[in-house]
């Protein structure tokens, strides 16, 4: 069975770390399990831990009254689900649910967030890595909303 | 310059604004088609349109026609039986000969899976000629997906990844939410061994590509079709001109670098 170590190893996300800052890493994390259509985060509910996909999918909704939830996008294995353990107020944004089963590494924030405070330069690795994440994700949002398929694009 | 005369022996509706038809000659057949390349299709009495071949099976041409103006609705009107000229083949195909023994990556949004469609289809009859394949699609809504039966059942083998992408959907849809370009950066290629094809909407071509490249694959082995104001469809009228490029002969299919520096012209 492979430790959390060898997990966090594997995954994109931590390509390039040396063994020392996985295993650092590692002691946050636990190994879990969500089964379809389980809700994994919910909306303004603290953001105490994130998750790195080994496997599944995760819906990151938004819930409408009239609509229902809606789906913004979606996250599977090699991404992150979760930003919001970075910064205060540590609250989740959105709603997320597995929509199939899903495996992943829980890293607890808390546990994270003082590590990165007491090895500034595990800390500045992170947060680059975390800065690249929202870039990516904020230009998926952008050109999402450039509507490629609407007449007004082409 | 003249057209040939074409019947409609088969039709679909794939969407509501868009249907598949199947075209057999009447008498003198155009000559046999590139994968990629276009045709002229002519309605009568209204005017011509530029349709990129869908396929091409034991003489028939497929052609799928999204409704857009005056020729298109009508062509997208034909049942079987009906007549259709038709001027062709034009322009550039797909150089499927480069990715001979390279992993194929194909990435198409919209009604942009039809130019493409034939990419698919000559990797199932050569399979072996290949490299992994990849096809990642990508549309606006779940109901907006061209092809889904087909889709479906490439999703089913196990000799090509079929990944499917949504800009918007409800929790009904079980698949990926986010735009086609997310899809690159998880795509099973081997990057510097890959080339790809990229069809759809101009601006997501645009990006799709720099996604592609941003992953590792050459620029040079990025091919894109293009969509300009194609008329004479010979490179004799400029309408399609884009740069020093005239799309309807240079084009459809073009290398990345080649227009790369051209995509952010405005279209006159």
């Amino acid at each position: 069975m492979k430790s959390i170590s060898d997990l966090l190893g594997e995954h994109p996300f931590f390509e390039g770390l040396p063994p020392e800052a996985l295993e650092l890493i590692s002691g946050c994390g636990t190994n879990v399990h969500f089964d379809a259509d389980a809700t994994i985060i919910s909306e303004d509910e603290p953001a105490d831990v994130f998750y790195v996909l080994r496997s599944g999918r995760v819906a990151l909704e938004v819930a409408t009254p009239r609509r229902g939830p809606l789906v913004i996008e979606t996250v599977g294995p090699g991404e992150i689900l979760g930003v919001s353990w970075l910064l205060p107020p540590y609250r989740w944004t959105f709603d997320g649910r597995a929509t199939i089963s899903t495996s992943a590494v829980a890293l607890d924030a808390a546990c994270l967030r003082q590590k990165c405070d007491q090895d500034p330069v595990l800390g500045y690795e992170m947060y680059k890595r975390f800065a690249a994440l929202v870039r990516d994700r904020l230009q998926a949002t952008r050109l999402q909303l450039v509507d490629f398929y609407g007449n007004n694009a082409s | 310059m003249t057209p040939r005369m074409y019947e409609v022996v088969a039709r679909r509706d794939d969407l509501p604004d868009t249907v598949t038809l199947t075209l057999a000659p009447v008498d003198e057949q155009c000559p046999t088609p590139a994968i990629g390349q276009f045709n002229m299709l002519w309605a009568f009495g209204i005017g011509e349109a530029p349709i990129s071949l869908a396929g091409f099976e034991n003489g028939h041409l497929i052609h799928t026609i999204r409704r857009v103006g005056a020729v298109t609705n009508s062509l997208a009107a034909s049942t079987t039986g009906d007549q259709i000229g038709v001027r062709g083949p034009y322009g550039t195909g797909w150089d499927l000969t480069r990715a001979a023994g390279r992993d194929v990556l194909v990435v198409a949004g919209g009604l942009g899976l039809a130019p493409v469609r034939p990419i698919i289809t000559e990797l199932f009859a050569n399979r072996s000629s290949y490299g992994r394949a990849v096809l990642l699609v990508g549309a606006r809504t779940p109901d907006a997906l061209l092809y889904r039966d087909e889709l479906e059942q490439w999703r089913g083998r196990l000799d090509i990844e079929v990944e499917v992408t949504v800009d918007s959907a409800t929790p009904s849809w079980r698949g990926d939410v986010g735009v086609v370009t997310r899809l690159v950066e998880r795509a099973p290629i081997d990057p510097e061994n890959t080339t790809a094809f990229v069809c759809g909407p101009e601006v997501m071509m645009r990006f799709a590509a720099v996604s592609v490249v941003d992953r590792g694959v050459p620029a040079a082995e990025v091919m894109l079709s293009l969509e300009r104001n194609m008329h004479c469809a010979i490179g004799h009228c400029g309408h399609c001109q884009l740069g020093p490029e005239f799309i309807c002969k240079d084009g459809p299919v073009v290398p990345w670098p080649r227009v790369k520096p051209l995509l952010r012209v405005a279209e006159r």
